[in-house]
Order: C-alpha cells, then structure tokens, then sequence
C-alpha cells in the first residue's frame, strides 16, 4: 500500500496540550510542513513566543530558541543578523506580537530584517485565562471586558499587519484564516511565501492568521471556526495587504 | 601598543579583541562612545553592530546573538541597565554566556549623569527575578576595563553565566594610556555543543528557561546554585596594599579605590598603619581576602568602607568579617564623591579613637 499522509519530519510524533479545537496545532503543522517541503529543517532556528505556544519547541523538531513575552522579533533580528544563512521565524501570537512586543515588532519590521513571522490572531489572551487583547473585537467579552470591550475605554482592535504594511522595509503581509479547509490551504501558501521570501533575501515577510480559541471565546470548537468566518473576518479582512 | 583612550573606548576595544562579534545597545550618557566606537570598529572586525529601539530591545538582541554561541556584549547606564534586568534574568536561566557592562551614573530615576556606585546591590544582588547570580567585576583602572572584557567573556562562557562590568561615568570618561594587544580572539576556549546553529548533523537544540512539569525547576535551581558555589570557590579576585600591619583597612572598590588608595599612601608617608582591600570581583565577593586579614600582635584593626552610595557594599563587607572587627562607612552619592581629604580626616579620626 503506498503511504500518502503522514506526519512532517519537523514535527515530532508526541501530543500536544493544546485545548480541543485550538488552531495552534494546525498552524504548527503548516509551518513544519513547509520546512520540509522547501527542505530547510537543518537550517531553520525558530524563536517561540511568551502565551500558549511557549513550548512549540517541543512540538517542532528543529533548532528552537525561547524569548522573553514579546521580545521574538528582538531575538530573532540577532540571531539572523550573526548567522545569515540560517532560516529564522518567530512564531507569536496577539499579545506577545501586538502588545508587550509592539515596539520590536515595527522596529525589527522597518529594519527590514529579513525574517519570516507567523502571527497567530486569536483575539484573546489563552495562556493567562481569556484576557482582553489588542486584537479582541469591540463587544467581545473577555475576563477583563466582562460586559464586552467597549471602543470608549479599550479602544478598537488593533490592525497590526495594516500598520506595518506602508513601512517600505515590509515586503510582504498576508493575512489568512483556519475556519475551513480551503482557508487553512491558503494559510499554508502564505507561510510557505513567507519562507521562500526570507531564502531568496527579499526581506521582512509576516503572515497574520485568524485561528481559534474555542475555550475562552466561550464556544464550541465548530461554532469557533463559523464565528471567524461570520464575525472576525469582517474586522480582519482576508487576503494579501502588502 | 601603548595609546590613550577613555574608559569607554577601552571597553569597547577590549571587547573587539576579546572576540565580541555582536553588540546592541541604546543611547544613555555617560557610555555613549561605546556603542559610538562599535558602530565602527564592530563591523570591520567582522561582527556586528545594532542600535537597538530600546534597552529591552537591545538586551534581548544579546540573547538571541549569545543563543547562537557568538559572543555577545550590550553596555548602559543605570536606568538602562534597570530596562535590562528582565533580560539578565532570562540569560541566566537559559545559561547563556554574555557580558553587560554597567557605566553607573546617579540615581535613583532619572537621576544624573554624575558618577556614581549606587547601582551595586542591582547587580551583586539580584536586580531581575528569581534565584541568579551574576558575575560582577569592577575595573579601577581604564586598563583595567580594558582587560577586564577579555576576563568578563572568558568566565561568562566557561561558567554559561551573564558576566557584568561594572563602571562608573568617572572611569568611562577618563582617559589613560594602556596596553592594547592588536590581535583579536578567533578561537573561543569552551565548546558550546548548546548553541543553535541549525540541526544538521545532530538532535535539534532548545535554548529555554521554561520548566513546567513537577519538579523540573527546582532540579534546575539546585544545578544553578552548585555552579554559583564553585564560583565563589574560584573566581573572588581582590587587591590588597600593606594588609599585614594594618590597623585600619580601607575598603573600596572601582574609580572610588583610587581616590581610597591616594589616601593611604599619604597616609602612610605619615606612617600610619593603614591598608587598602579593593575588592576586585563584587560578586563573588572576596570573602577569603577579609577572612585572611589578621589583626596583629598587641595591635588593633578596623575597617572603613568608602563607596559612591550610601553604603550598598557595605553590608557584604560586615558579613565576609563576620562582625569579628568594627566596621565604619564613608559615603556619598548623586554627583557627590569622596575626596582624598575627607578619607584621611575620618580615617585619622578613626585612628586616634
């Protein structure tokens, strides 16, 4: 019989902790898969973020650094700057990227460092228990926006891909969605782009992706993944920005 | 090669031929000619060079650099060294070799830019969270903070320790002449099978300090603190001046023992029985250099530390002594510094009660 799935080389064969119906799994697979499929799993140093995916590192099987919450960008310029010729990624989400991280992020991005970013836009902060991030939508209700968050006091969510989009250090943004197969097809391309990006010395590339979190959105997995095809991407809108 | 530099143009040199390949920093007076000299000189020695957007930035920069087996420096003041001390933590509980150095200026807050040593419990201390040391060394002279780069990489990477220099704005600013050796350190000594270079060849490399699953933290811990003891059983470095008649030893360390060690020897041209002990790593402090301090026969001995702050090293001072000999202090800070005069003066005081 001729064997025609099967788990990427850059992902160990162990579970993982996340919670049922989470997109980390998925995305961390999309990018384990790319890595092998352009064959640079030997080359590839990843920096992980501070939030749920802290311990990607256990999940992927390349070399992995740590970084303080939201200094990955920080991390990584360095890492890339003394050793070209690697591939490095940081893998982050909403509060790390977005929040804490805001300030490494626009710099390492108008540096023009030429690393990939996968971004993972859940609109909560997962780890901590469902907290308010820049990315909750208005109205969203969080542990710290009990009655919703309410544009008057915690100001809109924040658009971070299309902030970085006009720096000319950018080279390509692209954001992408896990609420449905086809989606999660295109979220592949675009990490894969983001890749190929950083190998051909194109620059900054970072890929934003609209994935779930079915316990502190207070949903079922399945309802997660229609509430962001019927509610997010109508504040994140699809599709290439940069 | 003899040349005049300044304290931090010493440093900066010294680094670069200790083989420092990666420097990120952030602009604070008074260790501006630092990042200044590496934005020139770190490039052409092949390395490289980042003004980082901020302290955090520029400490975290040290950390991916260090993670990857280069050796990797960042320098501050005071306020930028206290953005710093989450990353130093980080260091240190990723075991990563890397060097910081610390010109300290008056504080607290935004303070001046005076000279100043108020920053010594911050770095022999604490200073980030959890239970860490860091290796501190004090330079006197600006050959001194020249060698000392070379001394601060070595230990950081035989140990997989964070290393510090701690300076003053007097020291930085200053300019002697020094020897400088022209030959720039390509070969580091340790191996670092840890780094993360790419898994090729190999199992993949983690650099973390996360320790989640029961027990695993505390086992890390105890690692750590074995590693702290053999530093303090190898590493106290220390200068003594006429400690076997002493009746009174002064105690200071950094810029500030110059102006101590001016004192004695005028002191001592008036034949009086007074010593210098500069202690030379603050941490680990040398404890062993008190503990050897005898008093002797039909004599007396006490001791006067003088510092820059209000008595930050004091306390260490009482503790290598084991509250066997008195034990006074002369201090000032935010811009203040003891002078020649006023040592001799209290240290006569001292002598005549």
């Amino acid at each position: 019989m001729k064997k025609i799935f099967s788990r990427p080389e850059s992902l160990r064969d162990i579970s993982t902790h996340y919670c049922s119906g989470c997109g980390h799994g998925i995305a961390h697979r999309l990018v384990a898969e790319v890595i092998d499929e352009l064959k640079i799993r030997e080359r590839v140093i990843a920096v992980a973020p501070v939030g749920c995916a802290v311990v990607a590192y256990d999940y992927w099987n390349f070399d992995c650094s740590e970084a303080a919450h939201g200094r990955a960008l920080a991390v990584a310029t360095a890492i890339k700057r003394v050793r070209p010729k690697n591939i490095v990624f940081t893998y982050q989400g909403d509060g790390d990227l977005a929040a804490i991280g805001a300030n490494e992020t626009i710099h390492a991005a108008n540096r023009g460092e030429n690393l990939s970013v996968i971004f993972i836009n859940n609109a909560i902060y997962g780890m901590t228990g469902g907290q308010m991030a820049p990315t909750t939508l208005v109205g969203q209700k969080t542990a710290t926006t009990q009655r919703g968050r309410a544009a008057q006091e915690h100001g809109h969510p924040l658009k971070i891909s299309e902030m970085l989009g006009p720096l000319p250090g950018v080279k390509y943004v692209e954001r992408v969605s896990l609420h449905s197969p086809q989606e999660v097809l295109k979220a592949k391309k675009a990490i894969k782009q983001a890749f190929q990006n950083q190998i051909g010395n194109i620059g900054f590339s970072l890929v934003e992706i609209l994935s779930p979190c079915p316990t502190y959105w207070g949903l079922t997995p399945k309802k997660s993944l229609d509430w962001i095809r019927d509610v997010m991407v109508k504040e994140f809108p699809l599709g290439r920005i940069k | 090669m003899k040349v005049l530099i300044s304290g931090n143009e010493a440093i900066a040199e010294g680094a670069i031929q200790a083989g420092c390949s990666f420097y990120a920093g952030y602009p604070i007076t008074p260790q501006n000619e630092i990042p200044a000299y590496m934005s020139v000189h770190m490039p052409q020695a092949g390395g490289v060079f980042i003004q980082a957007e901020s302290e955090l930035a520029a400490i975290n920069m040290v950390y991916g650099a260090s993670a990857t087996g280069v050796r990797s420096m960042t320098s501050s003041s005071s306020p930028g060294v206290s953005l710093k001390q989450e990353g130093i933590s980080y260091i240190a509980g990723a075991e990563l070799p890397a060097v910081i150095v610390n010109i300290m200026r008056g504080g607290p807050g935004l303070g001046n830019i005076a000279p100043s040593q108020s920053d010594y419990f911050q770095a022999t201390h604490g200073g980030g969270h959890g239970d860490y040391r860091l290796i501190v060394l004090a330079p006197a002279t600006v050959q001194e903070a020249y060698d000392f780069m070379s001394l601060g990489f070595s230990l950081a990477e035989k140990y997989r320790n964070p290393a510090m220099i701690l300076g003053d704005g007097m020291l930085a600013q200053m300019m002697e002449p020094i020897n400088i050796k022209k030959s720039r350190i390509k070969n580091q000594k340790y191996a670092r099978p840890w780094a993360l270079t790419g898994c090729r060849g190999r199992k993949p490399n983690i650099v973390k300090s996360f320790y989640m699953q029961e027990g695993d933290l505390e086992k890390f811990n105890l690692h750590l603190q074995e590693k702290y003891k053999t530093i303090e059983a190898q590493e106290q470095r220390h200068e003594g001046l006429f400690l076997d008649d002493a009746e009174i030893v002064l105690v200071s360390y950094g810029s500030m023992s110059r102006i101590a060690k001016g004192a004695v020897q005028r002191l001592r041209e008036k034949g009086k029985k007074v010593g210098l002990l500069r202690p030379v790593s603050l941490w680990p402090f040398p404890k062993k250099a008190f503990g050897q301090i005898r008093v002797h026969p039909g004599g007396r001995l006490k001791f006067l530390v003088i510092e820059m702050s209000y008595g930050q090293m004091l306390n260490d001072v009482k503790l290598a002594l084991n509250c066997k000999y008195p034990v006074e202090f002369l201090g000032r800070a935010g811009g203040g510094i003891p002078t020649e005069d006023e040592i001799i003066k209290r240290t006569l005081s001292l002598l005549s009660r």
